[in-house]
């Protein structure tokens, strides 16, 4: 009777019983294994954060010097009568580089300084003046008799020179640069004739000859890369989408769809080159399609791009729960209604990414490009309009990139540092319009 | 001899909604149905019982050619609605699914509104000629799923923000906004609490008046509560069909009665 009526031994004070306000080793274990994992977590980001600021520093102090320029304003005027003079004169553009040789010489002398320089001088530094202005008043004669502010570029050595590339002590005489030009360059920058401005060229211009890196410019590249975008998401986007449907929701399991995933799956890691001469051997040599046109271009970086986009649409398409294709079947929707009605919607942004990713690895891809044909400097002149812009021959912004770095001039590897710039500038654009997408898709829960 | 037919027919064509007779299903190497003979009356409630894994679902999926989308399912037997047979050359099984509504498991609304969610089948059969028709029908739909008064005021909020038993009813709404003769529920209460659970069977014994409706319970209290008749299947077979009062109090196969008195689950 008192036996079962006693109370049971409060656990607190039962022996060996642990309590809960200390931590027994185990936990403390634990605590210090999850601590530590933290920890290497936050060095890895941290890590990783670190290379890319030392890469967009590296890139932005690289990259910068393409996107001024330096220019000597001068300015100028000239009258009819001598106008007629210069065009019946033997050396005409002599006698136009003598008129602004002595305007120079004029406002230098305006501003209390003094300098001698001859016609040589002036073409080491501005290159062929006496044209460019012949050729300006001949377009505008309506200028004549009135003063015009000539802006000319200088060339990438006093560009070099101004920006620290090029030292006077290290300066060896050259006919593209001498000693005795550097003087007139500081005479001039005293006077405030020269100075520095934002390169448009840059950004507007095509490749320019080897000997010529002021006058180089990626705007015609990014066209042509934006052609074979434009080519690369037309064909990939709907194809790959297409096939991973028909492979995800409609093929019969067996060994021939089995076989195809393999494929593919293998075909995303295949070198971009071995795309490259695939294409120089069906669309150029079998199948006589225009060298270095943005089109073949685009047809090559489609097959690239192909596995990527199939590989992820699949994956997102795997990733919406059955019950939903379940849901609209029991009401009596048709397999393809199902299909895109309710399961694409829902692997949309999944498929956005994908894509995205696959047009990125496909911006940024030279050596294809180089197969065919779509060097640097075949990129000289816009197309000629919307459809031209497919077939005329063009280059794309990494092998315009690549052209310049390969070149000798320095000055060229400024520009190949601003190109760059300009390409992740793309990307980024891309990026953000994909990422604009893929939230409108999202917002449909 | 004339007064005999009416009444003859009213057996045939309107009472009994499916014959199934010799049904095999097949996964692969795996017999799930053995050789199971069912008919579903018009205007009733069958229930299918069983421990799980028995086959109900299976069953159930063959009625609406819901089977037809494993690859590895193969179904054997003769399966009438109507007198038709639902596994011919000739029949779509898409418009056999517009007859044979199914409501599952785990609710499954589709990831947009709760109007588009009913309205969805209507629009697809082309069951509404304007907007003014297709409201009508998705609050009919909703009304007769008791779900009307709780989402009225917004229709256009997504249909997985509700509740379990919310998403549960307003799949029951999708499924009879099809206007089919046929429900068919593969355990529908099983993730609902008991409030919602006895909201459903209250809706459940309402369709009845419209539908026939067939639903696979492993709760017995249920199979009691809302069925007239039921089948109890184990291991495949169907081991026996009946009134489900008789089924309940005085079963004829000792399994039968294993199960109910809970020897067996
Ligand atoms: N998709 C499937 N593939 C292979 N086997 C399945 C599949 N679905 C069900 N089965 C098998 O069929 C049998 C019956 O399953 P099911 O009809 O789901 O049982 P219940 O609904 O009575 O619990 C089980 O043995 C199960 O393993
Ligand atoms: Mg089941």
């Amino acid at each position: 009777m008192t036996d079962a009526t006693a109370p049971l031994p409060s656990s607190s004070h039962r022996a060996g019983s642990s309590s809960l306000m200390e931590y027994d080793a185990g936990t403390r274990r634990r605590n210090n294994a999850e601590r530590r994992f933290r920890a290497y977590g936050l060095a890895a980001v941290a890590f990783g954060m670190f290379f890319l600021a030392v890469l967009a520093v590296s890139i932005i102090r690289s990259g910068t010097p393409a996107f001024t320029r330096t220019v000597v304003q001068v300015d100028f005027a000239m009258t009819q009568q001598q106008f007629d003079e210069a065009e019946k004169s033997l050396l005409k553009t002599k006698v136009y580089s003598g008129l602004f040789i002595s305007a120079l010489t004029a406002e230098l002398q305006e501003r209390g300084l003094d300098s001698t320089f001859d016609e040589a001088a002036i073409e080491r530094l501005l290159g062929k003046v006496g044209g460019t202005i012949r050729e300006y008043y001949k377009a505008n004669p309506a200028k004549l008799g009135e003063p015009v502010s000539f802006s000319l570029a200088t060339s990438s050595r006093v560009d070099g020179y101004l920006n620290g590339r090029v030292k006077r002590d290290t300066l060896q005489d050259s006919r593209f640069l001498m000693a005795s030009d550097l003087d007139l360059v500081d005479r001039l920058e005293e006077a405030g004739i020269i100075h520095a401005e934002f390169n448009w060229p840059f950004l507007t211009g095509g490749d320019s000859g080897v000997d010529n890196p002021g006058g180089a410019g990626i705007g015609v590249s990014v066209v042509g890369s934006f052609f074979m975008m434009l080519v690369v998401l037309v064909l990939s986007l709907p194809i790959g989408v297409a096939a991973s449907i028909y492979l995800e929701e409609f093929a019969p399991q067996n060994w021939f769809t089995d076989l195809i995933e393999i494929n593919i799956s293998n075909l995303a890691a295949v070198p971009s080159i071995v795309f490259g001469i695939l294409g120089l051997a069906v669309f150029i040599q079998f199948m006589h399609l225009p060298q270095s046109a943005p089109l073949v271009g685009g047809l090559v970086l489609t097959l690239m791009t192909l596995p990527t986009i199939i590989i992820s649409t699949r994956a997102s398409l795997k990733s919406v729960p059955p019950s939903i294709r379940d849901a609209a079947l029991g009401v009596g929707a048709s397999k393809m209604q199902a299909v895109f009605h309710h399961v694409l919607p829902l692997a949309m942004p999944g498929i956005l990414t994908g894509t995205i990713i696959g047009l990125a690895q496909a911006l940024g891809e030279t050596a294809p490009l180089l197969l065919i044909g779509m060097v640097g400097f075949v990129a000289r002149g816009y197309p000629g309009g919307f459809l031209e812009g497919f077939v005329e021959p063009n280059s794309a912004m990494p092998a315009q990139i690549y052209t310049w770095a390969a070149r000798a001039d320095a000055a060229f590897y400024d520009k190949a540092w601003g190109g760059i710039i300009v390409l992740l500038l793309f990307l980024l654009t891309m990026n953000i319009v994909a990422i604009i997408l893929r939230r409108r898709f999202e917002r449909r829960w | 001899m004339n007064d005999m037919r009416p009444a003859e027919r009213a057996v045939t064509t309107k009472d009994i909604k499916f014959e199934c007779r010799n049904c095999d299903v097949y996964y692969g190497d795996t017999h799930a149905i053995k050789d199971v003979s069912v008919d579903v009356e018009d205007k009733t409630v069958t229930a299918f019982i069983g421990p799980s894994g028995c086959g109900k679902s299976t069953f159930l999926r063959c009625l609406n050619r819901m089977n037809d989308t494993i690859d590895i399912a193969r179904v054997e037997g003769t399966y009438l609605l109507d007198g038709e047979d639902i596994y011919d050359k000739r029949v779509d099984p898409v418009q056999l699914r517009a007859k044979v509504g199914m409501v599952f498991q785990k609710p499954n609304p589709f990831p947009k509104s709760i109007y588009d969610n009913v309205a969805y089948g209507p629009r697809i059969h082309g069951l509404a000629k304007n907007k003014s028709q297709l409201d009508e029908i998705v609050e009919k739909s909703l009304r007769r799923a008791a779900i009307w008064e709780e989402v009225k005021d917004r229709l256009a909020a997504p249909g997985t923000g509700l509740s379990g038993g919310q998403q549960q009813r307003l799949c029951i709404a999708r499924a009879v906004a099809t206007e089919p003769e046929v429900l068919l529920m593969d355990e529908p209460c099983s993730a609902l609490d008991p409030i919602a659970t006895s909201q459903v069977e209250e809706l459940i014994d309402e369709l009845r008046e419209n539908y026939s409706v067939v639903i696979v319970t492993h709760s017995m209290q249920q199979a009691a509560r809302v069925s007239q008749k039921t089948a109890f299947f184990h291991l495949g077979s169907l081991v026996e069909f009946g009134q489900t009062g008789q089924i309940f109090t005085n079963p004829k196969d000792p399994r039968t009665e294993s199960y109910i008195t809970g020897r067996i689950g």
